[in-house]
């Protein structure tokens, strides 16, 4: 063998650290599953998986709807749809044959609701970073991510905390589409409006690339997963208000006068461990996963930080902010009314997608006003 | 200043808030439920973003 053959067959520095992420990523999962509960590791690996799969493919949810607010490319939207409508043709008859076993992500549609739908999509435009988006963002070393999150925390846990007076202000009941009539009206849904986004849609952008249809196929298989181990769909926006509750209730917070905090599920799961809790463990998937792609590209984590005037950085915050409580008033995110919401049938999705995506108009006009962009 | 060092402030925060969390609520695995709720025959009783308090 010869010096450069020897040389060659070493493992590189970049191929330790590969195979030390891999390593890591199997042992968090072995030791929660171990320590924890196999279900629970279950999850955590289901959360790296959405991580890996938004991060690695670059595929998420605000990035598409500005594409097609601003460009009209749909394609990444036509994907989310795909995603959406592969969901459901599994959950939606699951959750009619195994009621009370599997849970559906459904809500009532109200005012409050609406309207925080319409802020939700609007501060998720000025960050670029939706529910699933600012984590995957904090993962991989985005600055403004990483700003909002904390926020994007707090914001959960005070909307959380009034959440009741809010629904209070006119809700309807809560209204399922159920059973094979239920999926054929989402499945006929789906399809309508992904005709009119693709009819919209500049000509020569609408076809979806293979990254797009591999991230559509891998997000369903992992939400179908999702609601298989955990019994509920995918969500992000209660882990968080979580984990800011345990941290104002560390510090002594009374959370007696809050109906939702006050609850005995709520108070069960402040007493309990947030490795125990569904949204929890792909909330940390996500970052990490994101992370652990971000760490195994080449250059992943070369790039400078942006530089941005003061007034971004505050508008960072208070987005954050408004992303938390708004998506505590809408009964989800991008994630779980949206994608989950409309995938087991819930009306509140459909209601939520259409208010969202008119915010979304706004957020994108406030972006460069802030700073966070240069203005055209 | 790199992605690296905002990427590794992220990883640290989520080590503090699972120390915190571990040491505060401690896990406890024999109380842990079947691996799949999708045939256990136990309601589905995780905090969810569209449940409203019951």
């Amino acid at each position: 063998m010869s010096a450069a053959g020897t040389v060659s067959a070493r493992p590189s520095g970049q191929g330790l650290w590969r195979a030390g992420l891999l390593a890591g990523a199997l042992a968090a999962v072995a030791l929660v599953a171990l320590f924890v509960g196999a279900r629970y590791g279950l999850m955590l690996a289901i959360g790296l998986g959405f991580g890996i799969t938004l991060e690695g493919l670059r595929f998420g949810f605000a990035g598409p709807w500005r594409a097609m607010i601003l460009r009209r490319e749909p394609a990444g939207v036509l994907a989310q749809l795909l995603a959406i409508a592969l969901v459901a043709v599994v959950a939606i008859p699951l959750l009619s044959s195994h009621p009370g076993e599997l849970s559906g992500a459904q809500a009532p549609i109200g005012w409050a609701m609406i309207g925080g739908a319409f802020v939700f999509g609007a501060a998720m435009q000025v960050v670029l970073g939706c529910g699933s988006g600012t984590l995957v963002n904090a993962g991989s070393g985005n600055p403004v991510g990483l700003l909002a999150l904390p926020f994007f925390a707090i914001g959960s846990f005070a909307g959380a905390y009034g959440l009741v007076w809010w629904t209070s202000l006119g809700a309807l009941p809560v209204l399922t589409l159920r059973g094979g009539f239920g999926l054929g009206v989402t499945l006929a849904g789906l399809a309508l409006v992904a005709g009119l986004f693709w009819l919209l849609g500049k000509p020569g952008t609408r076809r979806l690339p293979t990254r797009y249809v591999v991230a559509a196929l891998l997000l369903a298989a992992l939400g179908i997963g999702n609601l298989l181990v955990a019994g509920q769909p995918w969500g992000v926006v209660y882990g968080l208000g979580l984990w800011a509750a345990k941290g104002a209730s560390a510090m002594g917070a009374d959370l007696s006068g809050s109906a939702f905090w006050s609850a005995p599920g709520s108070v069960e799961r402040l007493q309990s461990s947030l490795l125990t809790d569904y949204t929890s463990l792909t909330n940390l998937g996500l970052i990490a996963g994101a992370f652990g792609v971000a760490t195994w590209r080449s250059g992943g984590l070369s790039q400078p930080l942006p530089r941005y005037p003061a007034r971004a950085w505050i508008a960072t915050i208070i987005a954050g902010l408004l992303l938390g409580y708004s998506s505590r008033l809408a009964f989800g995110c991008n994630v779980g009314a949206f994608f989950s919401g409309i995938s087991t049938g819930s009306l509140h999705g459909w209601v939520w997608f259409a208010a969202a995506f008119a915010g979304a108009f706004v957020g994108i006009r406030i972006r460069p006003m802030v700073g966070l962009e240069a203005r055209a | 200043m790199t992605r690296r060092f905002t990427a590794t402030l992220m990883v640290l925060g989520l080590a503090g808030l699972l120390a915190f969390d571990l040491t505060t609520t401690p896990p406890n695995p024999y109380k842990a439920p079947v691996v799949f709720a999708f045939g256990s025959g136990l309601a589905a009783s995780g905090g969810f973003c569209g449940a409203l308090p019951n």
